[in-house]
């Protein structure tokens, strides 16, 4: 493996009540998120190849581990989102090519399908940043319902020269949508957006 | 008092391979369990508050047996441990102090017994607060390696009017621990302290 991890580590979040009310079944949402050394630290690399290739490995790595985190076959995933956050001594680019070029692909493997965007955001910051992951359907990018976020964060990290790059994924959209559009049972499933 | 109500659950599992040194032969895994319940007690002063100890134990329990399970499913691989409450602004420190007997009993029954005390720290906060909860030896609380302490924390919790509840477990010392005191392998085991 190309990547050198220090730690990874997994969320499992259950939503069961929101405003006294239950939510059945509860909505629940997994990320897994690595630590991993930044080889571009502290110095301007004009090529970001190693850095899009510890992207593949990771999209690999963390959509198994959240799958896993989830507890459902990867075909039942509804909605994904990936972010990264580039320590004090990186450059907000590492962060994009570990995002985009390569590291899709196996998380669309892991979970069967993925015709929509992944949704994505970068930062750069210190030790205990917290990660808003943006999330959408995996297979309709406009489907309303699962228009979501989820914080993610890790006391430690990223120190100067590390990256801390995370995978989301959930078996639902938000507790109690109602404010309309495209939903899920409307996907027609042939672009990634309706 | 009735049982629990339960809004959210948050479990999360870190796996730390090395800290700048030596990658370890077994990965540290730590892991925090967290619940989001409604606090009974919110907005008044209520005297008599004890009887809810009692209702919150199977809540602990079913907690703890999460924890063993999502760190592997052996109860013997647990070595050390910690529990903390964060109370909504509605409430009481004293509110969090209740988590004190069923997190307790909760991980000594489901780890068939240990003999030190689990250290615990509470406080009064919003949604996001952080709370570093102490992590120390399942049977001998001197055993200087397994100092530790797991940040942890919902963005979205406690609300005024909740609580959340939290226990941690480890399955071993501090990554690279190197400063000395009583070792795991010199417990005499007697008193929970050495």
């Amino acid at each position: 493996m190309k990547a050198k991890i220090r730690k990874i580590v997994t969320f499992l979040e259950e939503t069961r009540r929101e405003m006294e009310r239950d939510v059945s079944p509860p909505v629940r949402r997994a990320a897994a998120v690595a630590v991993i050394a930044n080889p571009c630290a502290g110095r301007f690399v004009e090529d970001l190849s190693e850095l899009i290739d510890i992207g593949e490995e990771l999209g690999a790595l963390l959509s198994e581990r959240a799958v896993a985190a989830l507890g459902i076959p990867g075909e039942r995933v509804e909605s994904y989102g990936k972010a990264a956050a580039v320590g004090e001594n990186g450059e907000l680019e590492h962060a994009a090519a570990l995002l985009h070029p390569k590291l899709g692909a196996p998380v669309r493997k892991a979970l069967g399908k993925g015709a929509a965007l992944i949704p994505s955001s970068k930062k750069r910051g210190g030790p205990g940043v917290a990660l808003d992951i943006p999330l959408g359907h995996k297979d309709a990018a406009f489907v309303r319902s699962h228009f979501d976020g989820m914080e993610v964060r890790v006391s430690d990290a990223p120190r100067a020269d590390e990256i801390v790059v995370a995978v989301a994924v959930t078996d639902s959209g938000r507790p109690f949508p109602r404010v309309g559009g495209l939903t899920k049972d409307q996907i027609k499933g042939e672009d990634g957006l309706r | 008092m009735a049982e629990p109500v339960i809004r959210k659950t948050l479990i999360s599992v870190e796996e730390i391979f090395h800290e700048g040194g030596p990658v370890a032969a077994r990965p540290l895994h730590r892991g925090v369990a967290l619940a989001v319940i409604r606090n009974p007690f919110a907005g008044r002063y209520e005297p008599e508050i004890q009887s809810f100890m009692e209702d919150l134990k199977p809540l602990g329990l079913k907690m703890a047996k999460d924890l063993i399970r999502v760190l592997g499913g052996d109860p013997k691989r647990i070595e050390s441990y910690g529990k903390g409450a964060i109370v909504g602004a509605a409430g009481e420190l004293e509110h969090g102090a209740l988590w004190h007997v069923p997190g307790g009993y909760a991980m000594r029954e489901a780890l068939g017994g240990s003999k030190a005390i689990v250290s615990s720290t509470k406080k009064v906060g919003g949604p996001g607060t952080r709370l570093d909860v102490p992590v120390t030896h399942i049977n001998a609380s001197y055993v200087r390696s397994h100092f530790d302490a797991v940040e942890v924390g919902l963005a979205d919790a406690p609300r005024a009017d909740e609580m959340v509840l939290g226990l941690v477990m480890t399955t071993g010392p501090r990554i690279h621990a190197r400063v000395g005191g009583l070792k795991a392998s010199e417990i005499k085991g007697e008193d929970g302290l050495r």
